[in-house]
């Protein structure tokens, strides 16, 4: 079952045929993907949800490109991971993906900025402004006075805005975000959704994986997995509704 | 633009080293400790070879040394017939030496008489020596006051003596010896000089009751002319004579190079001539050589317990990295998801390692020129800081944080990212 939104395949950013993935645990297997095929389009939001066991987080480590399938291929922008060796995969996270994760994962070290940047850090060939876009997206998640601050040094809410500058700053095909707010209390959690919504008026692909279905309706469409299988695809009419309604 | 440059690389390892200082700093203390004991034993071990060295070429290391030697009472010649016994070097020997041996640039014949040396009521019995005016060159012993004999003592045959320091200072206490009337033996002899005193091996001051082992020198064909070939030798109420000719040739090579041929010479002719073992070749380059064989083993020793302890601190390193490495799990597995590579894990921690390992060695290198310092001070014992012990005190600790680092280094690359990301 191939479904997405009908976009010619240009602006295919993720498309995932037949994938499957098998983990071994002992004697049997447990296949948390079972041939699955999906195409996300450029600009889209999705929420990926489904119980625990679904195959959602399975499918967030594929999508990052942080676990290979044990079967299928998987293109981000046209190019194919499968086959790739550690450092080209590693090469094609430095640029085609943004992660934001549930308990922020910031580097405690580093500051605001640093944080920001390590994904250029890590590019074979950074770009010469990296410094200067980190600034504008610091800027741009209201944490442009914060810039020499450590993790420790400011709120949940305020680190998972750092996250999402630094899920942003390589300029990614696709931004994942892991339970984005699963950590963060209502009204916080409500702030960073509003700013997912920004960015997808802008026109960032943003998927969501999330357990909530609160959060996941909040998302233009919802990608319900059962059993590593799409078992739902659905648009969400508050999600829709969101975008004209944030500031 | 900021990069995974290496100065970048070597800022942020820093910076995660600063966020567990104490752990740190006492991390870096074994490689501190590790690297100055091999600096403070490299030093030890040099200073003390060095002062071995010295004393050995105090004696002359480009003389070969002949000296008779009484051989075991019944094997000397005619022991049973006559009272006399006669062996050792003879004038025919220093003749060959002399005249034949190649490389031999000076010759030295020395004969030791047992005689009283007498001024006024004070007494005493030192080694009395007739030798000839180069004993002071060939030996190195500086005089004090005076001169040595000449060659016209020699010559003339005259009644002159210089005396050993010891014996000057025993025999004039209070005032200079030169020119005082000397009794040796039954026969008066004018003092015309008095040699520094011979440094004692192993120490700066002369020893207790080194006057008595002083020594004074007579022109050897005065010695000859007034005492004989024959000694008396009054022991424990029996009497003993001896007929010696020589006691001792000091033949100076007149290179490094010539001092085994000559050696080899001289022990080849002996054992030719004589037919006795009455004789002993002692070199002191020999002793040099032998010395600094010594050294070698001394320093390797040393260096070796100083290995030890920088092995452990290696291993401390090691382990404090390992457990760094567990610790910062998530980290690794952030850095990885952000499209770190396996080589950017790899150089993050051995850059960490290299810092705490080069760290400890700089401060060791302090502290290891220190201790050489506060040994001489407090113990009186000589070192000797060579300049390649802190080079290579620094090359080993950055080794030591290269070796040690790989393993956890590795460890932390391969993780899954995956996982890492699942650690909490």
């Amino acid at each position: 079952m191939t479904t997405g939104s009908g976009s010619p395949a240009a602006n295919a950013v993720a498309e995932l045929r037949d994938i499957t993935r098998v983990y071994r645990m002992g004697a049997h297997e447990v296949r948390a993907l079972d041939g699955f095929s999906f195409t996300f389009q450029k600009g889209e939001y999705w929420s990926i949800m489904g119980s625990s066991g679904s195959g959602k987080s399975t499918l967030l480590n594929l999508l990052g490109c942080i676990d290979r399938a044990t079967s299928g291929s998987y293109r981000v922008r046209g190019e194919e991971v499968e086959g790739l060796d550690d450092d080209q995969l590693s090469d094609l996270r430095s640029r085609e993906i943004g992660f934001v994760f549930q308990s922020y994962n910031l580097i405690p070290q580093l500051d605001v900025l640093e944080n920001i940047l390590v994904p250029l850090f890590y590019q074979d060939d950074p770009p010469d402004d990296g410094e200067e876009r980190a600034r504008i997206l610091a800027e741009r998640v209201g944490l442009g006075s914060r810039l020499g601050h450590k993790p420790m040094e400011l709120s949940g809410g305020q680190q998972q805005r750092v996250a999402i500058a630094r899920a942003l700053v390589n300029d990614p095909a696709i931004v994942l975000a892991d339970e984005a707010t699963g950590n963060l209390d209502s009204k916080t959690a409500l702030e960073i959704l509003a700013l997912f919504d920004e960015l997808h008026a802008e026109g960032k692909t943003i998927l969501l994986v999330t357990h909530e279905p609160k959060v996941g309706e909040r998302a233009e469409r919802t990608l319900l997995l059962r059993d590593g299988k799409i078992d739902t695809v659905s648009e969400n009419r508050q999600g829709l509704a969101a975008i004209g309604t944030v500031r | 633009m900021k990069q995974a440059t290496l100065f970048g690389t070597i800022r942020l390892g820093v910076r995660s080293l600063m966020l567990h200082k104490l752990r740190s700093i006492l991390t870096t203390l074994g490689v501190l400790f590790g690297v100055s004991s091999v600096i403070a034993m490299l030093a030890i071990g040099e200073g003390a070879s060095e002062e071995a060295q010295q004393q050995i070429r105090k004696l002359g290391s480009r003389n070969v040394i002949l000296r008779s030697v009484k051989p075991a009472e019944d094997l000397v010649r005619g022991a049973e017939t006559s009272r006399i016994s006669s062996y050792g070097l003879t004038d025919f020997d220093f003749q060959r030496v002399a005249e034949t041996f190649p490389g031999v640039l000076r010759t030295v014949p020395v004969r030791q008489l047992q005689q009283e040396v007498r001024l006024n009521e004070r007494a005493l019995n030192p080694r009395v020596l007739g030798t000839v005016p180069e004993y002071v060159d060939v030996t190195g012993r500086p005089l004090s006051e005076g001169r040595f004999i000449s060659v016209e003592d020699q010559l003339g045959f005259t009644n002159v003596c210089v005396l050993g320091y010891e014996v000057a200072r025993f025999l004039s206490p209070f005032e200079s010896s030169i020119g005082k009337r000397i009794k040796i033996g039954a026969d008066y002899f004018t003092c015309v000089g008095v040699l520094l005193p011979r440094v004692p091996l192993g120490s700066d001051q002369p020893q207790p009751g080194a006057d008595v082992t002083g020594e004074v020198f007579l022109p050897l064909e005065t010695a000859r002319r007034w005492f004989g070939d024959i000694q008396v030798k009054i022991r424990s109420g029996s009497r003993e004579m001896e007929e010696v000719q020589l006691h001792e040739i000091i033949a100076e090579a007149d290179s490094d190079e010539s001092v085994p041929p000559i050696a080899a010479a001289a022990r080849e002719m002996l054992a030719r001539q004589h037919n006795q073992q009455d004789y002993e070749v002692v070199v002191p380059l020999e002793q040099l050589l032998r010395a600094q064989a010594v050294k070698r083993i001394f320093t390797i020793v040393l260096s070796s317990i100083a290995a030890i302890s920088l092995l452990v601190g290696g291993i401390g390193i090691m382990n404090v990295m390992l457990a760094t490495v567990t610790e910062r799990t998530r980290e690794i597995g952030i850095r990885r998801a952000l499209g770190a590579k396996k080589r950017h894990i790899v150089t993050q921690f051995l850059v960490e390692t290299v810092v705490l390992s080069i760290g400890g060695g700089l401060l060791g290198i302090a502290l290891g020129l220190l201790i050489p310092i506060g040994i001489e001070y407090w113990a009186g014992m000589p070192t000797i800081v060579t300049p390649t012990a802190p080079i290579l005190a620094f090359l080993i600790s950055a080794g030591i944080g290269i070796v040690f680092g790989l393993y956890p280094a590795w460890r932390a690359a391969n993780m899954d990212p995956v996982e890492a990301l699942r650690h909490e």
